[in-house]
């Protein structure tokens, strides 16, 4: 990582749109192949994640997750205006909770039907 | 570490593009049936025009695998009007649509879907899909029948719309298009259609694209061309970074199949109509907020202290039971369900609501916000259903919200998911994430369609339109499957009896000069995104809620203006933005067309949403009738034609007559 001072653009809105696990992600580009709006570009150093280069132009259909032979490597982020605005309560207990919160409450593991 | 910035600041310099870049390179390549779009409606037309023997090539703005507003899954199945046990018959779907929309919708098209929507779906099935509970998991369900296991949704006791497990329905139907050898471009954006000697107006011989990696040109001849593309989602405002992420259609929805077929001088008709844009992503991610309607319909609504909101039937009489959110009250034989392009519901065919004045309740202190929707209130079928079936399937929620959601630690059984809270008005439509309230009123969505015949032919020799968005009546996401599917059949019939198709180079050359015209000159040009927005401007100001003749002329000519000076200059950086600037070039001819025929329409009109100042009368009888506009000549021009056109001569008189006589090998399957 370089230390210099770059110009550049202002981040895009969202800043990610989906975020790859470099340790899962085996740079096979299967994303950045079907991606409907080719917000994906592959790495110039092959094997790397795809470069997020177009996150505004996300939709957030999933395909690139649903796509991904090694699971786990790519997260799917809503814009944070979208996951603070994610909410549930317990009913038992009243706690609440939000999607992307610092301590989340242990994952439900139950698959959809089929 | 995957975002540009990321990159640039660890190597130190910005990646260049990673696909070779050809501008103008020709790739030439010739079939029987060209589809253009490659949705779930085009591949449908792909793989039936291919079953029928024809050669095919299918050209994708995206890639077909995914792409599309129904690439994303489906969770419920509409008009399956002959599965063995709907008690809703073609005849009486079609009608409850036509009269719903006083007439101002393609009803042969509905017959249509409703006679084959089943057939389309079963043969998923055949390809793999899931579309019965075989496992049994909702064994004893009212919404099921033993028999058939098929699970059907929102009128339990018509039965004619189905629950499906879609959630993979994409890369079922890519699949079997693969396995016909269908001839699949993917990331062309299709930039005109070729003519019979190049005239406005004569046969279509194929279609000219450019590849949005390579930049590479692309000539498709072809005997017939099916257009199955999506609407214009872009033409009435363009700020992906706040809305993307919240619309129900992508960013290549450009309108592109109408401005195609527009500059050839196809028909179009409901192009005035415009009405506010619920669904343009200014309200919350898809089906992320607790809310009531469409795949959460039925859910019960509490407020912040637990107490639940009542609903009544489609005549506001209260109901009081789960049982009866699912089932027609007085008045009514069945249900039609909504995102089918129906824009306003009579109420012997309107579903069950949460109160209509939940907004003046919370204002008077009845409910507290927030509100949630407590799921823990119903059946565990309906719960499962609900959550486990149709969030685990639906467009957009298998990864963006089950899998989300689920790993964050939502547990359907045991906690309430929040509704929005936002400004009360809101709270009439219980679509809560959609929250049309906060769409600004002047961000509308509109135009309309091809005009088509009763074998899905547009008035051009030669072209074919199949989807949602592109056939005159079209609806939801099966209606696209089956539009798609019956005019790929036509299609196809069509070439076997026609002599092949002659390009015109002089069409193909004017057509490769113009696309091109961005990459090659000097930088100083402005970029495809601030064109956009400048085209949403005028559509905002000049082609909204209310007209006159002077406003619809100023709109086109500052259309003209940005098409001769800022659209002239733009620059592109790489094939990906020239894709972009080629797409607001078409969204330019869809916003023409659509001022054109509000020209045209010198009435106003209640369900058209249609307002000339200059002809404030609403509704005056007279104008009761469709307008097709087209371009002859460069110059645009309408035609009227009866609202039920369709069963006109030349067509026969009834809709059983022309299915019969139009519809080809369309014995139902078993």
């Amino acid at each position: 990582m370089s230390d210099k001072i770059y110009m550049v653009p202002n981040p895009p809105t969202p800043n990610k749109a989906v975020a790859f696990d470099a340790d899962v992600c085996t740079g096979c580009y299967s994303c950045v192949e079907v991606c409907p709006t080719d917000v994906l570009m592959p790495n110039p150093d092959a094997g790397k994640p795809p470069i997020v280069l177009y996150p505004e132009e996300c939709w957030y259909c999933g395909g690139c997750v649903e796509e991904c032979p090694a699971p786990g490597a790519i997260a799917m982020l809503h814009p944070t205006s979208q996951r603070i605005s994610v909410n549930w309560k317990r009913k038992s207990t009243g706690e609440l909770f939000r999607l992307g919160m610092k301590n989340p409450p242990p994952p439900n593991n139950r698959p959809p039907s089929g | 570490m995957s975002i540009w910035h990321e990159y640039v600041q660890r190597e130190g310099q910005v990646p260049e593009w990673p696909y070779p870049v050809n501008y103008g390179k020709v790739n030439e390549m010739a079939s029987d049936v060209l589809v253009i779009g490659g949705g779930v409606a085009g591949v449908r037309a792909a793989i039936s025009a291919a079953q029928a023997g024809a050669s095919v090539v299918l050209a994708d703005a995206g890639h077909a695998k995914r792409s599309g507003s129904g690439g994303a899954g489906v969770d419920h199945w509409h008009g399956a009007c002959t599965n063995p046990c709907s008690k809703v018959t073609p005849e009486e779907y079609t009608k409850g649509c036509y009269d719903s929309m006083q007439g101002y919708t393609g009803a042969h098209v509905r017959y249509i879907i409703t006679n084959e929507s089943w057939d389309s779906l079963v043969e998923c099935e055949t390809w793999g899909l899931q579309i019965r509970d075989v496992r049994d998991e909702f064994k004893g369900a009212e919404f099921r029948d033993e028999k058939t296991k098929l699970l059907f949704a929102y009128d339990y006791d018509n039965r004619h719309i189905l629950r499906v497990w879609g959630w993979n329905i994409k890369p079922v139907i890519y699949n079997e298009m693969k396995r016909l050898g269908v001839n699949i471009q993917n990331r062309i954006c299709a930039t005109s259609l070729l003519t019979e000697g190049g005239r406005q107006g004569g046969r279509v011989v194929g279609a000219t694209g450019i590849n949005t990696r390579t930049g590479e040109f692309y000539v498709f001849k072809a005997k017939a061309t099916v257009v199955a593309t999506g609407g214009a989602g872009r033409l009435f405002q363009c700020l992906p970074e706040l809305t993307a992420s919240a619309s129900m259609s992508d960013m290549t929805s450009a309108g592109v199949g109408h401005a195609i077929g527009w500059k050839a001088g196809a028909e179009l008709v409901l192009m005035e109509k415009t009405g506010p844009n619920t669904l343009s992503g200014f309200g919350y991610a898809p089906y992320s907020m607790g809310n009531a309607s469409n795949t959460y319909h039925g859910a019960p609504i509490v407020d912040a202290n637990g107490k639940e909101v009542p609903w009544v039937d489609a005549f506001g009489q209260p109901i009081q039971t789960q049982h009866q959110r699912f089932a027609c009250g007085p008045g009514q034989k069945f249900q039609l369900g909504i995102g089918i392009g129906i824009s306003a519901y009579l109420p012997q065919y309107r579903q069950n609501n949460p109160v209509f004045d939940l907004p003046e309740r919370i204002r008077k202190g009845e409910f507290a916000l927030p509100l949630y929707i407590d799921l823990t209130r119903m059946s565990e079928h309906e719960r499962r259903v609900l959550w486990g079936l149709m969030i685990g399937s639906e467009g957009k929620t298998r990864i963006p919200i089950y899998d989300t959601f689920t790993k964050a630690g939502f547990d359907p059984d045991q906690d309430l998911l929040q509704a929005p809270v936002m400004t009360l008005e809101a709270y009439a439509n219980s679509c809560f994430w959609a929250a049309g309230m906060n769409t600004p009123p002047h961000i509308r969505s509109g135009g309309g369609s091809y005009m088509v015949d009763w074998d899905l032919r547009t008035s051009l020799e030669g072209l074919y339109a199949g989807s949602g968005s592109t056939a005159y009546g079209g609806g939801c996401h099966g209606e696209s499957h089956t539009t798609g599917r019956y005019a790929g059949r036509k299609a196809a019939q069509y070439t076997r009896t026609t002599p092949g198709a002659t390009v015109d180079p002089h069409q193909v050359e004017a057509e490769r000069a113009r696309v091109y015209a961005s990459v090659r000159r000097n930088r100083d040009g402005i970029g495809w995104k601030e064109i956009n927005m400048a085209i949403a401007r005028v559509m905002q100001d000049y082609c909204g809620k209310y007209k006159n003749e002077l406003t619809l002329k100023s709109g086109l000519r500052l259309l003209g203006e940005l098409r001769q000076k800022e659209l002239a200059e733009a620059f592109s950086s790489n094939p990906h933005e020239l894709g972009r600037l080629m797409e607001c070039s078409s969204l330019m001819d869809f916003g023409e067309a659509m001022m054109h025929a509000s020209l045209a329409r010198k009435a106003s009109s209640g369900i058209l949403d249609f307002h000339r100042l200059d002809y404030a009368e609403m509704d005056p009888p007279e104008w009761n009738k469709l307008l097709a506009v087209k371009q002859v000549q460069g110059e645009a021009s309408a035609r009227e034609l009866p609202l039920d056109y369709f069963l006109k001569p030349p067509f026969a008189p009834t809709y059983e007559e022309n299915y019969r006589a139009h519809c080809g090998d369309c014995e139902p399957r078993v």
